[in-house]
């Protein structure tokens, strides 16, 4: 009976191609509906009963908490909009100095993997499998409850270089305090296009004529040069406020300099290296994705060493290294996340976490933090798909 | 003759250039001064038998915290009188994989259905009892390294079939699926995990019909499903991606149509090719079950957490985490390993 129907369906199917086409697309739109109507109506009496408000007016409302440590001005009495704004540039923080301290370290040990001394390339390899397979939050809870604790308390805090002051609180170190900063960056705004202009006038210039112009050497001289007049013309000065040991309420503290939370150092440290594991496999097989011939053909129209390795193996290595790095870069912002189990103020433990909690709006909440994320992970991907473009081989 | 000829390799190899030179020379240096403490700590003078913190007296590691609390990190707050359950489902799982080692073509079919249609149940019924003469032991009452392969084992089964299908409908020629399954794999990997165990925490239960309550453990294993199937999509596709038109076009001209051609021709290539990324993708989903903590289930990192607050057991953090670092590393590295092996295997030369 059933396979019979089935038979006669299937043949009114091969005899319909238009319907083939349209009707499962249909049976899938109506479908999604019918989901999402199902969800809506149970979200809507579910709420109702339980006397949530919906919207996003609780933004402005006043948070009434605290936030450890913040970029930007903060207390308890500004809006919720604020807090998430905290939490964000906290993420957008510990995802910056992960990524550069993933790069350097992947980059590091991903070419020490392929010297050629095995001392070297061994303990390259059991960097890589030590900390690449094991669980991140893990290598988290590791650095921040079992290593950072055992700093000792601020009376007796290590000190580095005399400056450097750790203990348990966190690491603190002196502060800039600049005058006429202003006009530095503008110096220094100034100086990279100068450098841009210059650099993109000496190509047109080797193109045209064929003379190179020694731009490398150049662009330092006005890398150094520049910064160094507008300091002495327009007198900008620098001063550091040492941090200072003071005791308030029977409790010795720093004051005066700028103080790393271990929040931030546990979580930055575990993302790095975590990180820069995945990286160094990525740079291992772009420097192997090169062939011999390429190397050797360079040789062979008479680029000298480094020749060879700035202008023929880099450029090609970095073009299979980069999207797969990319990708990495977009996990290390989105593991950032995990700051939330140790208490790293970072927008999922700030937002998802502590205004959730106050207000109670879980589908606002959630689709914001759920959003924000989606944004920068898309925004990455943008950004480095342009560069990838730019740089990709243009096959005629 | 022999004696300079090693000479010259040790030479060529440790001492070829200066930088070379310096890079010898500062690794032994570096293994010099971390390996003889951190083996001391970890063996020479740690603490191995006993039954309370003061027994640790010696100034290495205290493994007397692990040895304790072992059946705690290992099963959670699972009943002790009942752990035989969790053995005995251990037990068949293991027992069917070695008899698939060693079994024939036609055997190994039916270990495989037993394995993937029949065994998830009965282990799920021996874990969750209520029927039989055997308790009901409550999901909160699950934890450790139990609920950590649980979550994981689950998880992977369910979102195999999933990111096949997605990946699929990514590659269609009908819009509808082709646009639904892009929007729903990007979504999906522009989000952090956290976020969508917080979403089976506190957003899941808002969208059921009142008065259904809908396990906590089974809204972590929808999530975490959801979740990687998006990535395994994306590996899959990879896979669809390497095959050759001519194996569609031959499958074609053999009178198979979409559904055909994909079961018997294109997928058990496909999927061959990707057993890497698949492997990646299970050792991923492996390494991100502690972040369950956010909806308050202990697997093995949670269960660590809670024994270093015990006040007989305070400051031995550092004992327990490596411990956990130890099971995670074996697990990670053996299935990395064993894919390899099997890739391997699998390779028909072309």
């Amino acid at each position: 009976m059933i396979s019979n129907a089935l038979k006669s369906f299937n043949i009114f199917l091969e005899n319909n191609p238009r319907f083939k086409v349209y009707f499962p697309q249909g049976l899938l739109i109506f479908f999604l509906l019918i989901v999402v109507l199902y969800f809506s109506i149970n979200a809507g009496t579910n709420m109702a009963s339980r006397g949530i408000e919906t919207g996003f007016g609780f933004l402005n409302k006043k948070a009434q908490f605290d936030i450890q440590f913040s970029l930007i001005e903060y207390d308890g009495g500004m809006s919720y909009g604020r807090a998430y704004l905290v939490g964000l540039l906290n993420t957008i923080l510990v995802s910056v100095i992960g990524i550069f301290f993933a790069t350097i370290l992947g980059f590091f040990f991903g070419i020490l993997r392929l010297s050629s001394n095995p001392l070297a390339s061994g303990l390259a390899t059991g960097y890589i499998e030590l900390f690449r397979n094991i669980s991140l939050l893990l290598q988290i809870f590791f650095w921040y409850f079992a290593v950072l604790r055992l700093l000792p308390p601020p009376e007796n805090s290590l000190i580095i270089f005399d400056f450097v002051f750790a203990n348990i609180k966190g690491i603190y170190i002196p502060r800039f305090d600049w005058t006429n900063l202003d006009y530095f960056l503008y110096g220094l705004l100034f100086t990279f296009l100068l450098i841009y202009f210059f650099n993109s006038y000496t190509k047109k210039l080797r193109n045209i004529t064929g003379k190179q112009l020694p731009n490398i050497s150049i662009s330092f001289l006005i890398l150094f040069l520049v910064p160094t007049i507008v300091i002495f013309l327009f007198n900008v000065k620098l001063e550091f406020i040492y941090p200072e040991l003071k005791m308030s309420k029977n409790i010795y503290n720093y004051e005066g300099g700028v103080t790393i939370i271990p929040e931030l150092i546990a979580l930055a440290f575990s993302l790095s290296l975590y990180t820069s594991t995945f990286i160094a496999e990525c740079v291992r097989a772009g420097i192997l994705g090169i062939d011999k011939g390429q190397k050797e053909a360079a040789a062979s129209i008479g680029l000298t060493k480094n020749q060879i390795l700035r202008l023929i193996v880099i450029p090609q290595a970095l073009r299979i290294i980069i999207p797969p790095t990319t990708n990495q870069y977009l996990n290390l912002t989105k593991n950032s996340s995990l700051a939330a189990a140790i208490a790293y103020p970072d927008i999922v433990l700030v937002f998802a976490g502590t205004a959730l909690m106050q207000t109670g709006r879980a589908i606002e909440i959630v689709s914001i933090t759920m959003f924000t994320y989606l944004t920068l992970s898309i925004s990455i991907s943008i950004l480095m798909n342009w560069y990838n473009k730019r740089i990709s081989i243009t096959e005629r | 003759m022999m004696k300079n000829l090693n000479l010259l390799w040790f030479k060529e190899k440790f001492f070829s250039t200066p930088l070379n030179a310096f890079l010898t020379i500062s690794i032994i240096y570096l293994g010099f001064i971390t390996i003889p403490p951190l083996a001391n700590w970890i063996f020479f003078d740690a603490t191995f038998i006993g039954s309370k913190k003061s027994d640790c007296v010696s100034g290495g590691a205290c493994w007397v915290f692990v040895n304790v609390w072992f059946e705690r990190f290992i099963y959670g707050l699972y009943p002790a009188e009942e752990i035989w359950r969790i053995n005995l489902a251990f037990g068949i799982l293991a027992a069917s994989i070695l008899v698939y080692n060693f079994a024939n073509q036609k055997i190994r079919k039916y270990i495989l259905i037993f394995l993937f249609g029949v065994f998830p149940f009965i282990s799920l019924f021996l874990f969750h009892g209520g029927a039989l003469g055997l308790p009901v032991v409550d999901t909160r009452e699950w934890g450790g390294l139990f609920l950590t392969l649980v979550i994981s084992v689950f998880a992977i089964i369910f979102c195999f079939p999933l990111g096949i299908i997605l990946a699929m409908g990514r590659r269609s020629t009908l819009p509808v699926f082709k646009y639904f399954s892009i929007g729903f794999i990007e979504f999906w990997r522009g989000v952090p995990l956290i976020t969508v165990l917080f979403m089976a925490g506190v957003m899941f239960p808002l969208f059921l019909p009142a008065g259904s309550n809908l396990d906590k453990l089974i809204r972590v294993i929808i999530a975490i499903t959801l979740f990687e199937a998006a990535y395994m999509a994306e590996v899959v596709r990879g896979g669809l991606q390497a095959i050759t038109r001519g194996q569609y076009d031959a499958a074609k001209s053999l009178g198979m149509g979409y559904w055909k051609s994909h079961f018997f021709i294109i997928l058990p290539q496909a999927l061959k090719i990707v057993i890497p990324g698949i492997t990646n993708t299970f050792i991923a989903l492996f390494k991100d079950t502690p972040l369950v903590f956010v909806v308050g289930l202990l697997e093995i990192l949670g269960m660590i957490n809670l024994a270093k607050t015990n006040p007989n057991w305070l400051g031995l953090a550092t004992e327990g985490y490596v411990f956990a670092a130890f099971v995670y590393w074996a697990f990670c590295f053996w299935m990395s390993r064993y894919s390899l092996k099997l890739e391997n295997r699998l390779k028909t030369s072309n």
